[in-house]
């Protein structure tokens, strides 16, 4: 297990070097030049040449990789903005004030975000997919598979304000999505995030949902299944207690991939709801040419789905004895 | 035999095992062929019997140098072709065929039965006198099937018609040599019987060589004029049809011939040999002798020392057995029964 | 003599009659293709303490009935008519609690491939384990306890640390003993054994034959064996069940049917398997064509397609009446060939074979 954990932290540490490497290289194939943008309206070739040996961008592309990658660990020093103590992102070039510091702000607004809305969609999509499999063929089941392809078809900037309109606006149910810190005050945290929680799972739910159901059902025909029917089993316990761990591997596994996908979704639903999150910072970058705010998110990003998909596939080991994790 | 047409040397299959800590490496290996001799003379029938885990599938595909093999010697009419690169291999391809178990999964289910058949001609490049769709009809005449419906699709047949299909593709490049790896053991009883004459026909009209690869000792018998068996890789005992299933002389011989259901209730009686346990893993095979761990005769001497595969005093020339302890080459011995459950 | 006769009119009253009684039991799937006749009007009886065999290729019904008596059919898309007697007790009318309460513990049943057919996400131990405290009401400790033992009695070494480990950690043959072991451990009357050992390699299919001998020796358990194989039936059982498309085509005890085999088909099945002892020169002797689609099953006796005499007992008959088990009791057979003719028959099919 622990040799497991260590050949998979390496792995992962690899993929993030190389995601930060191509993310690096696609940042100077864009034809935007970040220093001139610090160089204001008239710009004289020596100021900008200035501002580029400044910024660190007047040598050559892998030895500035280098000193990114090196910053992480040791921090690094700018003549622009000062020290940067380890772990250094470097600097916005848009804000100036430090990445990792930025991200840090940031980072609880997605991660409750994404955490919420992933509770949601397993705790939905799964419920609602079992009863769909109960009730396989009937009313209920019906209900449940039509209505999930209508969640599966709707889009985030268009539910998210609708429900904001009507739940928020109109009726006064909710109060207005924000971000409160579960520190400071957990009910308004909770109560403050629901409707984007609500409309981040929606399309995921609706997946889940369909997943679930199909997976019962041919778990259901399967051997072993039959087998604890043959031993006397009730159909609910044949239901509950067999059945369901084979029909979670597979959901297991498109979560995993999904996360990546989740995270996109929780960046649309920041801008829908206009939440301080790595979202907003994540656009705001693209828009700025930042790119040592692009990185940072990336690198952040990146690092975060690949440690949930370690999680998941330690999950494997638990839920199914036939994996080892060696 | 006359000419000797394939003749497996000393040959040698271990697929690897990996593991390892950050880096894969190989931990171990499946031990699946290891150290096989054997010959099919042209238009010889070989039989090959085993149980799961023996190997014998494994030395089909490496006679068909579909695998390639870890060491020794695959000789095909005297030539080497253990490592033979695709290219040397084209012409001798055509010559040597295989027929699998499965008749579902071995046929493209997108392609007309006419297609599947015509395929080795083309990819072979084999005009036949009268066209390739005149050959077609002929063959799927010869394996028993209405020649009208080559336009047809697998799933339009039953089981026992789409193994005559495959029968049928093997057939169309004129084969010297075809392995056959447990062409009856998915179809029904009373389907299995019209294969397996089927292919004693055209062994005998045609003077096809052929390897018989199956678990079922009676059909082996019925089919095959030389038989071998393997045990975990090794082949353990080999003999014309009457040594192997009239005198057999290794315990393993008897153990298997002895577990064949018989659907005969006033026959002679026969020995009754129950094993203990199963087949160990191919992985981490026993030392010495590798059946001794389930042998009712082992010795200190199996442990330690391989029996070489030789014809032992009282067999017949070309019967070989590979036992330090033979048994009397009878099939009415003494009951042995080693399952604890079963005492 | 061939009088037609139709066994087992529904409904008879029941005296001290058979452990076990088929009684015109018919089974009907609706699949997209249309309505699978699968078991059409078949009877047939057990005795405690004794095996039936029932051969049958693909398609015969024969895994139908069994899952039938247990009922384990699906039942939104499955019809079944007539009925199944265990001692007093009548099945297919029978609650879904009644039959909660028999499956495992009155009957029990195993499979094919105890590979699939046991749960890869429980151990041994806690599969045998359940079942005993589901109808037994024991304890976990008592369950565990009662789970070594059953492991030991088939066979399994060290049950003490076995019962803790999982399917996929067993080879073949000691999952199929576990598999028993599961189905006996509420010691049970009645045992379906569904293909057994098809699964299983040769020496290790002797193994579980012998075995299932053994316990049921010790346990006094019914056993209904299913299989392809009239081999496996030979050495294993008491009374043999041959089954054709749906319906029984011949039944009796082993010995009867095996030395003199009354119906065509069975005569096809015996002269199809090549033996350790047959001639070799000579060709087997196939059953002609291929089995009938249950979607669409021939008119008449079932087998008029593939048989060679379908026109010796009349012109029309084959073709259009279907032929009933007779007699009754005993050696009996669904054929219009009076027993003479059939006598003559084979005495002509072994000489040609001689």
């Amino acid at each position: 297990m622990t040799s497991y954990l260590v050949r998979r932290v390496a792995g992962a540490l690899v993929i993030l070097m190389i995601i930060s490497a191509i993310t690096f290289y696609l940042f100077y194939a864009v034809p935007r030049d970040p220093a001139r943008a610090f160089c204001g309206k008239i710009c004289q070739p020596e100021t900008l040449a200035l501002i580029r040996h400044n910024l660190g961008m007047d040598e050559p592309l892998f030895v500035q990789y280098w000193h990114w990658l090196v910053g992480i660990f040791a921090g690094r020093e700018f003549v622009q903005f000062g020290s940067c103590p380890a772990p250094c992102l470097g600097y916005s070039f848009a804000t100036q004030e430090p990445v990792f510091s930025a991200i840090v702000d940031r980072f609880p607004v997605t991660v409750s975000l994404t955490l919420g809305a992933s509770v949601v969609i397993l705790a939905f999509g799964i419920l609602t997919g079992m009863i769909a499999a109960w009730k396989v063929g009937q009313p209920l089941d019906k209900i449940a598979s039509s209505s999930s392809v209508i969640g599966a078809s709707l889009q985030i900037y268009f539910v998210g304000p609708l429900l904001a309109f009507y739940l928020v606006d109109t009726m006064q149910l909710i109060p207005r999505p924000s971000y409160v810190p579960i520190t400071e005050n957990p009910l308004d945290w909770f109560t403050h995030l629901m409707l984007p929680w609500v409309v981040l799972s929606i399309i995921f739910t609706a997946n889940y949902t369909r997943m679930t159901r199909s997976q019962m059902v041919e778990q259901l025909a399967e051997d072993y299944v039959r087998t604890a029917r043959a031993k006397g089993m009730s159909s609910r316990s044949v239901f509950f207690r067999f059945a369901w761990r084979g029909a979670m591997i597979p959901i297991l596994t498109i979560f995993g991939v999904d996360l990546a996908t989740l995270l996109g979704g929780a960046i649309i639903t920041e801008q829908t709801f206009s939440l301080h999150g790595i979202g907003e910072l994540a656009v705001r970058a693209v828009q700025n040419t930042d790119l040592p705010m692009l990185l940072g998110v990336t690198i952040v990003g990146a690092a975060a789905i690949v440690l949930l998909n370690i999680v998941v596939d330690v999950l494997y080991a638990f839920i199914d004895p036939r994996v080892r994790l060696s | 035999m006359n000419e000797t047409l394939l003749e497996l040397k000393e040959l040698v299959k271990h697929f690897p095992v990996r593991g390892g800590t950050l880096i894969k490496r190989q931990v171990g290996a499946v031990h699946a062929v290891d150290g096989v001799d054997l010959t099919v003379g042209a238009g010889e029938t070989v039989g090959l019997v085993g149980e799961s885990g023996c190997g014998k599938s494994t030395t089909g595909r490496l006679a068909a140098r579909l695998l390639e093999p870890t060491s020794g010697k695959i000789l095909y009419r005297g030539q080497d072709i253990s490592h033979s690169s695709r290219k040397r291999l084209k012409p001798i391809r055509p010559e040597i065929q295989m027929i699998f178990q499965d008749p579902y999964s071995s046929l493209n289910p997108r392609q007309t039965v006419g297609t599947i058949i015509r395929g080795p001609m083309e990819v072979n490049d084999i005009n036949p006198s009268g066209g390739r769709k005149k050959r077609v009809q002929e063959l799927l005449e010869i394996v028993g099937l209405n020649p009208e419906h080559f336009n047809r699709f697998p799933h339009e047949f039953s089981g026992g018609q789409r193994q005559r299909i495959g029968i049928a593709r093997a057939l169309a490049l004129d084969p010297k040599l075809i392995i056959a790896d447990e062409p009856v053991s998915a179809l029904d009883v009373s389907i299995q019987a019209q294969v397996v004459n089927l292919l004693q026909e055209l062994q005998r009209d045609l003077g096809i060589a052929f390897l018989f690869i199956a678990h079922d000792l009676a059909v082996v018998r019925h089919f095959s004029q030389r038989v071998a068996v393997m045990y975990l890789g090794k082949i353990v005992e080999i003999g014309d049809r009457q040594s192997i299933y009239e005198r057999p002389r290794h315990p393993y011989t008897h153990a298997l011939l002895s577990a064949v259901p018989e659907p005969d209730v006033s026959s002679e009686p026969r020995e009754r040999i129950r094993l203990a346990g199963d087949v160990p893993s191919p992985i981490n095979p026993p030392s010495g002798c590798r059946f001794r761990t389930r042998c009712w005769k082992a010795q200190d001497k199996c442990a330690t020392e391989v029996p070489p595969l030789v014809r032992l005093s009282g067999n017949r020339e070309g019967h070989l057995t590979a036992c330090h302890f033979p048994e009397a080459p009878t099939t009415q011995g003494e009951d042995v029964v080693l399952d604890p459950a079963l005492a | 003599m061939t009088t037609v006769s139709w066994s087992g009119e529904p409904g008879t009253s029941r005296g001290p009659g058979p452990f076990l009684s088929v009684r015109d039991l018919s089974v009907e799937f609706s699949t997209e293709d249309g309505i699978v006749h699968a078991v059409d009007g078949l009877s047939f009886d057990l005795e405690k303490g004794t095996t039936l065999g029932i051969v049958g290729e693909s398609g015969s019904g024969k895994s139908v009935t069994n899952l039938a008596i247990l009922g384990l059919h699906d039942p939104a898309h499955t019809k079944i008519g007539g009925e199944i007697w265990l001692e007093d007790q009548e099945l297919i009318s029978a609650g879904r609690g009644t039959m909660e309460k028999l499956r495992g513990n009155r009957v029990a049943m195993i499979f094919q491939d105890p590979l699939t057919a046991l749960s890869p996400f429980h151990t041994i131990g806690r599969q045998i384990g359940e079942v005993y405290r589901k109808h037994k009401g024991a304890s976990k400790k008592e369950a565990r306890d009662r789970a070594i033992e059953m492991l030991r009695r088939v066979g399994i070494p060290q049950p003490e640390t076995r019962v803790d480990h999982y399917p996929h950690e067993f080879s073949g043959g000691m999952r199929q003993r576990a598999m028993i072991a599961m189905a006996l451990v509420c010691d049970p009357d009645l045992l379906i054994a569904d293909e057994p050992t098809t699964a299983l390699d040769v020496t290790v299919q002797a193994q579980i034959l012998d075995l299932l001998k053994e316990l049921q020796q010790q346990f006094g358990t019914a056993i209904i064996l299913i299989t392809h194989d009239l081999g496996v039936v030979a050495g294993t059982a008491d009374n043999v069940l041959v089954m054709y498309a749906g319906r029984a085509a011949e039944r009796g005890t082993v010995r009867e049917v095996l030395r003199e085999p009354r119906h065509p088909y069975t005569w096809g099945l015996l002269s199809s398997m090549p033996r350790l002892n047959s001639s070799v020169d000579v060709p087997l002797r196939p059953v002609r064509g291929t089995p009938p689609s249950m979607l669409n099953p021939p008119s008449g006796c079932p087998f008029h397609p593939r048989c060679d005499y379908p026109k010796l007992a009349g012109p029309e008959l084959c073709f259009n009446q279907r032929p009933s088990i007779s007699p009754e009791t005993g050696h009996g057979d669904a054929c219009y060939l009076t027993l003479e003719q059939k006598r003559e028959l084979r005495t002509a099919k072994t000489e040609d074979r001689a």
